[in-house]
């Protein structure tokens, strides 16, 4: 444990480095190609070769795998009715999430859309975190009022989880420009997919972006269908990557990690010098758009076990693993293992925590603090009582008991169902 | 009771009711302090450079706001003091820049997003209402959105359907948006300030037609830290039978309504609304309690809107004080039509409001 030197994400490396102290491989380089070349347009491309470390190797078996299996926990979560509403979930995309932090640092931004999970523990959020967000219970990262498409870590760089398709670009154009006034030498991924691509704001935040050179990079998750819909029927072009026009870009095999890796690098110091670049990832997802979705009625099931076989990122790295000998067979599976059992435990952890206190249904409408009233009239005052309640004291949780209450400068109020019983004094 | 909370509202700066008004003009230098005048978009710009040079993460954004030196000159001179980085001019994308300026309010910075009117800000109303009003609240506090989308809204004079509608009703009825609606250049000038210096999101609705218009300020409100409080009503005239609700220009024909309506023995009360949400309903309510009568005047299309909100407000918490039912004067319910005499049918005039303050005091015939 002690030679572990590397830069941390959330998740815990205990087996990987048990595996390195063994053979004291840590940081020895290694070199590894890309599946294929990149390709690019309006510029230079990359080289294919990408330096990386058995350390780097390891971990990003773990993270994926770790990725993979709570996705797959969600699922069993959503069928059991634990999770409602809506839930996207990135399994077969986990390399681009792993490939893009190990380019960057937690001062770079990323925005993304709603399939968030693995994104959000790659900028450090917590299993724990997300589960329980899943569930809307109080110790999720948005205290279980956002949901699976809101998880937001702003102190690792991750604003969002945003539901409305192709907002986020514009969005992180936005994180890009303030970067840029605030000259803090750090760029923004705003990822999309590719039914987002074809989205008029897009256009609208690129050209800006390309005209004030944001240090912006938009990532196209092409995994080829916006919900139902393949590529081929939503885009006249889908050449994602070149449909910035004046704007280069570069097309990834998005189940790659080290290709993802080394796009990331490349499109981050394109745009601290130049200005706005599109990182086409090519990518899958086993799931279909949602839970709601099967998957299977606008692909076939050749087609997904086809990738699974043919393309599977966490297998790509278990076999440059096992090639260059940085583990053994069994010692992966290990480290399989104890991914689900720490899965298992964050889920049975965030089972227990609490849902919200019904008095946060009126917390952070606006910044500043909040009072909840239960009360027929906010003119039933008692007046003999004036001069001992101050705002703060007036603040009480809802309950079944009339209160006189003085609202002092009452600014603004916000109303429950029956507006009579519950309302709120908000700041 | 109410007489406190009265009390307390009317000593929140303000200076000029209708009367005082009148015999200031008269009086001219009788008084030792000497009524200033200044232009609504006088106030506007003044209180964008004082609050750009305050705070260097303030930063304004939209069309024509920079070498063009703002649409309607509200940014005029802005460009030259604070440079294109600080005042900067955009492509005719509101989606897009809309949605930039809140990108950019989530990683800190305070834009002041310009629509040149607010009919354009429905291109990117899903940014001001999901990107920004949602935002602290989905994100339980983590991501706030210090933003403020300004610019002028409502009619104006002759420019047709798509460029007359009022958007008040509309962005005031969003949880986690404040939307303010000054008259005076007092309001401009505080509304605009504390606007900008608040760390929600705000809709800030002024009016292309009172930019040129000039009203007394003091002293107090030209000092750079004055600023006004959100969510306070302003009394523009105190009276006893009959209460008018207004925002925005239409304060100005609840005045003059009222100056005709005392010449009848009607004294009629005109509360300034000046902020659209979160609404001032202790203010207006207790105005209803002592008048028992109601009239709520806007611009904007009738159906759902802000005069409902207050008619529905009363109702729930002064329904036995009201001796009359609440009378409603809004924009005719149809597009604005570009005739100048059905134009004028299709905005409220102050003869509908002199009417529907009569018939709330029985005494029309």
């Amino acid at each position: 444990m002690a030679q572990l030197t590397r830069r941390t994400t959330a998740l815990q490396k205990t087996l990987s480095a048990a595996i390195l102290s063994t053979r004291h491989l840590s940081t020895s380089p290694i070199t590894v190609e890309t599946s294929v070349p990149f390709t690019a347009h309006n510029i230079d491309p990359p080289s294919r070769s990408v330096e990386t470390t058995p350390q780097e190797l390891l971990t990003f078996y773990r993270d994926m795998a770790l990725m993979r299996r709570m996705e797959i926990a969600a699922d069993s979560l959503y069928k059991s009715k634990l999770i409602r509403g809506f839930c996207h979930l990135y399994d077969g995309q986990e390399a681009v999430a792993v490939g893009m932090e190990a380019a960057i640092t937690k001062k770079d931004c990323i925005i993304t859309a709603y399939r968030d999970h693995c994104i959000f523990l790659g900028r450090g959020g917590t299993l724990l975190e997300a589960f329980a967000e899943l569930m809307g219970r109080k110790d999720g990262c948005s205290k279980g009022k956002g949901g699976s498409m809101h998880f937001y870590k702003k102190e690792g760089g991750f604003y969002g989880g945003h539901g409305i398709v192709g907002a986020q670009i514009p969005l992180g154009c936005g994180l890009a420009f303030a970067q840029k006034y605030s000259k803090d030498e750090n760029v923004t991924f705003a990822m999309y997919g590719d039914g987002a691509a074809n989205q008029g704001q897009l256009f609208e935040a690129l050209n800006m972006a390309a005209l004030w050179d944001l240090p912006a990079i938009l990532v196209c998750e092409n995994n080829h269908y916006g919900m139902g819909t393949a590529e081929w029927r939503a885009a006249k072009s889908p050449a994602y990557y070149k449909r910035g026009d004046y704007v280069p870009g570069l097309k990834v095999d998005g189940m790659d990690a080290f290709a993802v890796k080394q796009a990331c690098k490349f499109a981050k110091e394109h745009a601290l010098k130049n200005g706005p670049i599109i990182l086409e990832m090519d990518t899958y997802r086993y799931h279909g758009h949602s839970m709601s979705d099967p998957g299977s009625t606008y692909r076939t099931r050749d087609e997904i076990s086809g990738v699974r076989q043919e393309r599977d990122p966490i297998e790509r790295i278990r076999k440059l693993i096992l090639s260059h000998d940085l583990a053994t067979e069994k010692e992966l599976k290990d480290t399989e293992k104890e991914v689900r059992k720490e899965v298992d435990e964050a889920i049975a952890k965030a089972k227990e925590s609490p849902l919200p206190d019904p008095s946060e249904l009126f917390t952070n409408v606006y910044v500043k603090g909040y009072g909840v009233e239960l009360n027929k009239s906010l003119l039933e005052l008692d007046l003999t009582n004036l001069s001992r309640f101050s705002v703060e004291q007036s603040l009480v949780l809802f309950s079944n008991i009339k209160l006189t209450l003085l609202v002092i400068d009452c600014i603004s109020q916000s109303f429950g169902a029956d507006r009579k019983e519950l309302r709120a004094v908000l700041p | 009771m109410w007489g406190i909370i009265r009390q307390r509202a009317a000593c929140k700066g303000n200076h000029a009711s209708n009367l005082e008004q009148g015999i200031r003009a008269i009086a001219l230098r009788t008084f030792s302090s000497s009524a200033k005048q200044m232009t609504v978009r006088d106030a506007l710009n003044s209180a964008l450079d004082e609050e750009m040079s305050a705070d260097p993460k303030v930063f304004i954004m939209g069309e024509e706001v920079g070498e063009y030196q703002g649409a309607y000159k509200i940014s005029k001179g802005l460009l030259d003091k604070y440079g294109p980085d600080r005042v900067v001019d955009t492509p005719i994308t509101e989606a897009g820049f809309a949605g930039i300026g809140v990108g950019a309010a989530y990683y800190g910075l305070r834009p002041v997003i310009e629509f040149m009117t607010f009919n354009f800000s429905m291109q990117a109303i899903d940014h001001i209402i999901n990107s920004a009003a949602k935002s602290n609240y989905m994100s339980a506090g983590q991501i706030s959105v210090p933003i403020v989308f300004r610019g002028p809204n409502g009619a104006a004079a002759g420019v047709g359907a798509q460029h007359s509608q009022c958007y008040a009703a509309w962005y005031g009825a969003i949880p986690g948006l404040k939307v303010l609606a000054p008259y005076s250049s007092e309001d401009a000038r505080g509304l605009l300030k504390a606007a900008i210096r608040d760390p929600d999101p705000v809709v800030f609705l002024e009016n292309e037609l009172l930019y040129g218009e000039s009203f007394p300020i003091s002293d107090e409100v030209l000092d750079s830290s004055f600023s006004l409080p959100i969510g306070k009503a302003k009394i523009e005239r105190e009276g006893k039978d009959v209460t008018i609700t207004a925002f925005s220009k239409m304060v100005g024909y609840a005045l003059q309504a009222a100056d005709i309506l005392a010449k009848e023995g009607i004294n009629a009360e005109v509360i300034n609304l000046r902020t659209i949400r979160p609404l001032d309903r202790s203010t207006i309510n207790s105005s209803v309690r002592k008048t028992n009568r109601l009239v709520t005047v806007e611009e904007g299309f009738p159906q759902h809107g802000v005069g409902a909100e207050i008619c529905a407000t009363v109702v729930e918490d002064s329904f036995e004080y009201l001796d009359a039912p609440v009378e409603r004067i809004a924009g005719a319910d149809v597009p604005m039509p570009y005739a100048a005499n059905l134009e004028r049918m299709a905005v409220p005039q102050v003869e509908d409001i002199v009417r529907a303050a009569k018939r709330a005091c029985y005494r029309s015939h």
